[in-house]
């Protein structure tokens, strides 16, 4: 077994276990360190596939913003979660039932297909460098591959991708924003709009007898 | 030699465990939320291998969009949760048919 074919399998078990305990685990805590780990090891497989942009990519944005985040919710809500955990044993045969279809339809639809040779891949797909020709010597490296198509053939898509995340952003702080009542801040158009006549008075003051 | 079929295999069975996930934790939407962000990363190393066997790159860029959406999918998820707890002073799926009563 040479060292890749070890290291995809130590990647995929883990992945493998890893997504099983996020689901099975009774403290949502331990679920979301369980699915650091799973994207950790997807990340892992994907090194092994040579994308190593995406894989740092997983790392850095699943592992360090989105399950950061799962983390920040799940310790911020008071919430009873192992009564929660009530229906599992009940549920479990019919979600057992239904994942192990799902798996045996997807190898048999792999089974049933055919790779298409080189040639005729290439044929429907003018930007694919036919067969394994990424990892031939001379291609660009990964990442700058990505960049050559990301940025020319699919700067659209690249837009799009910019303005969902805008959206997002924009609907989560629009869903948790709240004013609260009793809060000290400025108000800049008060501040702007105030009047001389409003702050200041001039008044006579005669000597000797005060105002 | 590790071929596609490993890769698709794996992939399978993340999609079919965030699917399980899914019936059988139905009263916890975190638990739920992260079953679809397993669901996602299956789809995401489907068209990775996909990208590498075929040589090309297309898939990793999909592959991006997808990890685009699922990042927002979350964000979004979680301030739902947030605003419904607010709300509420409890997730649990049940309770949330103001919509169907």
């Amino acid at each position: 077994m040479t060292l890749a074919a070890f290291a995809f399998w130590v990647f995929a078990l883990s992945a493998v276990a890893s997504g099983l305990m996020v689901i099975a685990s009774r403290n949502p805590v331990h679920s979301v360190l369980f699915l650091i780990l799973a994207f950790i090891s997807a990340a892992g497989l994907f090194v092994l596939m040579g994308a190593e942009y995406l894989a740092m990519l997983l790392v850095v944005v699943y592992v360090g913003a989105v399950a950061v985040l799962f983390l920040f919710v799940v310790m911020m809500l008071d919430v009873d979660f192992v009564e929660m955990k009530q229906g599992f044993l009940q549920y479990l045969p019919i979600g057992v039932a239904i994942a192990g279809l799902v798996v045996v339809e997807l190898i048999l639809a792999f089974a049933a297909w055919k790779m298409p040779s080189d040639a005729a891949f290439a044929a429907g797909h003018p930007t694919a460098t036919a067969g394994s020709a990424l990892a031939a010597p001379g291609a660009p490296t990964n990442i700058e591959g990505l960049g050559l198509v990301l940025y020319t053939d699919y700067v659209h898509y690249f837009q799009i991708a910019g303005v969902i995340l805008l959206v997002a952003m924009i609907g989560a702080i629009v869903l948790t924003f709240r004013v609260r009542e009793g809060l000290k801040k400025q108000d800049p158009a008060a501040q702007v709009a105030r009047k001389r006549e409003a702050s200041v008075e001039l008044k006579k003051v005669r000597t000797g007898q005060g105002i | 030699m590790i071929g596609l079929g490993h890769y698709l295999s794996v992939a399978a069975i993340l999609f079919a465990i965030g699917m399980a996930g899914i019936i059988v934790n139905r009263k916890n939407v975190i638990i739920i939320l992260m079953s679809i962000e397993l669901m996602l990363l299956a789809v995401n190393i489907n068209l990775v291998a996909f990208s590498q066997f075929l040589g090309d790159l297309v898939g990793q860029v999909f592959a991006f969009m997808v990890l685009t959406v699922a990042a927002a999918e979350a964000a979004i998820g979680l301030a739902i949760l947030v605003a419904f707890f607010r709300n509420r002073g409890d997730i649990a799926v049940e309770d949330a048919n103001l919509m169907k009563n």
